[in-house]
């Protein structure tokens, strides 16, 4: 309104017709906060925003930048940890909130068909009004996107025994890079006709095209979930219990992990009544029907009792349980408050390695003298070196940015990954060649010049990284 | 009026070099404090306006970005002035944030900054000046304005004006304000308060002095009254300390943050003067400002309370006023009242965002509304959402307000409540407003403060144990 976007106007007057007036935004104050996500440190300015409300307007803003060459960010509420939305190389910001429709609950095939921009909570809370059960519960879900879900492949505290966001979709509607629409999968539980483009979309970041409608698979709501804590003075003692537990063939629906930094933390805080000296704690919840969750919860407490926990809780009520997990519920609150710039950090070791990877990152903190905290997924080995800091302190970030590649580097040679489901983006991007054998990146090279060849997708992410040491980018 | 001269307080540079320096200043302040955001957009799920618009802009982290933006010098303050505007305050986005980052200071120094140095509308400059400043700025004002209310009402004005629909056409918000308004009494009825004895019959609880509160004591203030006697029939002997004004919170929002100072000293000063256990009041708005009367003192620019150790007295006056402060459903919550009589109905109950977000109170007034018998309870859907009235937010931005106002009304239909309780006294004008437009009044729906409703159930087991 007041300055004129770099795009020149007759592309605008363009998007204008395809959007309408009030669906494109060029004002620089109201273009300026798309230009970041949840990612510290990252931050770029697009030159225009846009939301698009139906699938043939994603289209033609597609096609339309495809024309002029011009980058496309697809967007859901910007809450993801990789830098995975942020505009680095300008261009279209292709905001899709307002494509927010759950189209169809269809009980007779447990599926729900719904646009990008549907918030998860809601389709949860929408599902779970009906007896049925949508299990990927990302730490975002309140506001996050079931868009940016797919495109990130978001996991959360469910994924040990329910899996992740990809293992729950069927079917896929995609804009490709020259705005051709495709549609994937469907409601068949069965189809092998030709690859399986569907999981090919999922976890593309946004990079392959723009999803514009989904149809995720939905269970039947467990009837009873009980939840239990477990304290320890030992590390490794934790650590033997959660293989103990697996090795019992128990598979909780949720096996949560706090380090002692992180109980210190949410102590000084909530004040939850986490004993001082906890080395880790252990929080457990199982859910399904009542005798086998009643049966199982005791049995891994008795199991968490036998690897040396010196307390352990059972809920006996849903308020007791939600007074237990509240010591995880607020992991982050307590840890965020502690500094200005929290980086939240999500490297993944097999489970049977749990210990020896937070040894990895309590060592590496130290060695560098930077504060970072663990907790995270013990369950499926998805842990979250949290790292309190400041990121006006370049001395410090040049720290903290030591002991990160120490603790991928340590990720990588226990078997394990630099994400485990924040995605690549932009801040792993130097990482991914330490996960992936050149030959496999090139495959995946190939995928993305065969889908977008001019490179129009959220271009600088995912491929960006040489293998060179990560150079934090600074913000502007 | 010589507001600017009480409690000895030195008045701040008016001329332009001053100001530049002034919005300076409120800036850094308000930017630093926005490194404390980690960007997770938690807020935005929180956020009425938000949910009205799903625009970034127009959310908690977006407002943050922006006044960032501004400090850092990407932005000029005019260019983020619109999406502060829109804001209503309700600080919802407090309570979901993870990293503590203390919007409402943000919000407030960062709309200081603008209010020195963006030029407003003149229209917009009057309102803001007689409105908040004289009327709402000193006990005087205060009891002019009454006075005006009440001749708007007697001298038959106010029958002409709805006659006409002048208002109506002229000022909307306003005009539907008005046809809410309740009859105002005479002023010189409700003038003064004498101190109560403690009623001999009831067990003795301690001292009150009462917060009156500038518009609810202008407009509701039988609900004032109404709270006045239910504390006495619960054992509290009450005080009205003469000389209180305006909490201060109405100045704050619009970026006042002198006259807020000015504000907080006079009633810090008005209420050392009685002897008192709490200080109680029954606007959670107002209540908030009260409870945060050592931040706002703490944020003063230099010079403002004095120097060292004049301005570290006022701090610790603030402090001991502070701690005393308690919303009126926290302090009767869990205390015996007398026997009440029955009232009939569906109650809901819309918390009031600065009771809620603020002053972290959730329970108390749930607690008292299920004590009163005959009342079936139950919980309004987003009852933690604003209602939209944001102190005089649905004067300032109208389209937005009663877009928030509308969904607030579709969910307390589905309630079926004949009964919306209130603890504020902007959501109890806008949800007046709120019932009227939505029809649901005719269908028999009444506002009510929950100060009214216990009163009203008091009453009627007097009568029946009589």
């Amino acid at each position: 309104m007041s300055q004129s976007a770099p795009l020149d106007e007759r592309v605008l007057e363009e998007l204008r017709q395809i959007v309408g007036p009030d669906g494109l935004v060029i004002d620089p104050a109201e273009r300026a906060v798309y230009g970041y996500d949840a990612t510290p440190g990252h931050r770029g300015r697009p030159d225009a925003v846009v939301f698009p409300t139906s699938t043939e307007q994603v289209r033609e803003v597609v096609a339309l930048a495809a024309r002029e060459r011009v980058p496309v960010i697809p967007r859901g509420s910007g809450t993801n940890l990789s830098g995975g939305t942020v505009p680095v190389s300008g261009g279209i910001v292709l905001a899709l909130t307002r494509m927010n429709r759950i189209l169809e609950i269809d009980e007779a095939n447990l599926t729900a068909t719904v646009e990008p921009g549907v918030i998860t909570g809601q389709l949860h809370r929408a599902v779970e009004q009906r007896g049925l059960f949508y299990p990927p519960d990302p730490g975002s879900q309140a506001i996050s996107t079931i868009g940016g879900n797919l495109a990130e492949n978001a996991g959360g505290l469910r994924g040990l025994k329910y899996g992740v966001t990809g293992d729950y979709v069927m079917g896929l509607q995609v804009v490709l890079a020259n705005g051709q629409l495709i549609e994937t999968g469907g409601k068949n539980v069965k189809d092998v006709a030709g690859y399986d483009l569907t999981r090919l979309f999922v976890g593309s970041e946004g990079t392959l095209g723009v999803i514009t409608r989904a149809t995720l698979k939905l269970l039947p709501l467990p009837e009873h979930r009980r939840v239990a804590l477990a304290i320890f003075s030992q590390l490794e003692a934790a650590a033997r219990a959660v293989s103990a537990i697996i090795a019992a063939h128990i598979i909780p629906a949720t096996l949560e992990f706090l380090d002692r930094g992180t109980v210190e933390a949410v102590e000084e805080y909530a004040h939850v009544g986490l004993p001082a000296g906890a080395e880790a704690v252990l929080l457990l919840a199982q859910d399904g029907p009542r005798e086998a969750v009643d049966r199982e919860i005791e049995r891994m407490a008795e199991i968490c009792r036998r690897e040396g926990a010196k307390e352990v809780h059972v809920a006996a009520s849903d308020a007791e349980g939600d007074r237990l997990m509240a010591a995880r519920r607020y992991a982050l609150s307590a840890l965020a408050r502690r500094r200005p710039t929290t980086i939240l950090e999500d490297a993944t070791v097999p489970r049977s390695r749990l210990a020896d990877m937070v040894r990895a990152i309590q060592a590496a903190a130290e060695r560098h003298r930077v504060e970072i905290c663990t907790f995270g997924h013990a369950g499926d080995g998805n842990l979250h070196p949290t790292c309190l800091t400041d990121e006006r302190d370049r001395e410090e970030m040049a720290r903290v940015e030591a002991a990160f590649e120490e603790i991928f580097e340590a990720a990588v040679r226990l078997g394990g990954t630099i994400t485990g489901e924040h995605g690549v983006g932009i801040a792993k991007s130097e990482y991914l060649p330490w996960r992936l054998s050149p030959a496999t990146l090139d495959v995946m090279r190939a995928v993305k010049q065969a889908l977008d060849p001019q490179g129009i997708l959220n271009p600088g992410k995912i491929f960006t990284g040489q293998g060179r040491r990560r150079r934090v980018v600074h913000a502007a | 009026m010589s507001v600017q001269t009480e409690g000895g307080l030195p008045l701040a540079a008016s001329d332009g070099a001053g100001a530049s320096r002034a919005a300076s200043a409120w800036l850094d302040a308000a930017g630093e404090l926005t490194y404390q955001c980690i960007r997770c957009g938690f807020c935005l799920s929180a956020c009425p306006t938000y949910g009205q618009t799903l625009l970034e802009p127009e959310s908690p982290r977006g407002r943050i970005a922006l006044v960032r933006a501004a400090y850092e010098g990407g932005l000029s303050l005019s260019d983020i002035a619109p999406h502060l505007d829109l804001c209503i305050g309700c600080r919802a986005c407090e309570t979901a944030c993870p990293a503590g980052v203390p919007y409402g200071a943000i919000l407030e120094q960062a709309r200081a900054a603008i209010e020195t140095q963006v030029a407003r509308p003149w229209p917009e400059r009057l309102a803001r000046r007689l409105g908040i400043g004289r009327i709402l700025g000193s006990p005087r004002g205060l009891r002019l304005g009454r006075w005006l209310l009440w001749a708007y009402e007697a001298t038959g004005l106010r029958r002409a004006v709805r006659a006409t629909g002048l208002l109506q056409r002229l000022w909307p918000a306003m005009g539907q304000l008005e046809a809410v308004l309740p009859p105002v009494p005479a002023p010189w009825r409700t003038g003064r308060f004498r101190a109560s004895g403690a009623r001999t019959d009831v067990p003795r609880r301690g001292r009150v002095a009462f917060f009156l509160g500038c518009v609810q004591e202008m407009a509701l203030g039988e609900v004032n009254r109404a709270a006045i006697r239910v504390l006495e029939a619960a054992g509290f002997e009450v005080v009205v300390p003469p000389g209180q004004g305006c909490c201060g919170a109405v100045h704050a929002h619009a970026g006042q943050l002198e006259q807020a100072v000015r504000q907080a000293c006079r009633n810090i000063e008005a209420f050392e003067r009685v002897q008192a256990d709490y200080v109680v009041n029954i606007a959670g708005g107002c209540g908030a400002q009260l409870k945060e009367y050592p931040k706002l003192l703490a944020h003063a620019r230099d010079g403002e309370l004095g120097r060292d150790p004049e301005r570290q007295r006022w701090l610790e006056r603030a402090r001991r006023f502070s701690e005393r402060v308690r919303d009126f459903s926290e302090l009767l919550a869990d205390v015996p009242l007398p026997p009440m009589g029955r009232l009939e109905g569906v109650v809901t109950y819309q918390d009031s965002c600065h009771l809620r977000h603020v002053q972290r109170v959730v329970e108390p007034p749930r607690r008292l509304l299920r004590r009163i018998p005959g009342l079936t309870y139950v919980e309004l859907p987003e009852a933690d959402r604003c209602c939209g009235a944001g102190g005089i937010y649905n004067l300032t931005q109208p389209e937005m307000s009663a877009q928030v106002l509308e969904r607030k009304m579709a969910h307390v239909r589905a309630t079926g409540a004949t009964i919306l309780a209130v603890a504020n006294t902007p959501c109890h004008l806008q949800l007046l407003v709120g019932a009227r437009k939505s029809g649901l009044d005719r269908e028999g729906l009444r506002v009510r403060h929950i100060a009214e409703l216990l009163d009203e159930a008091i009453a009627r087991g007097r009568v029946s144990g009589d």
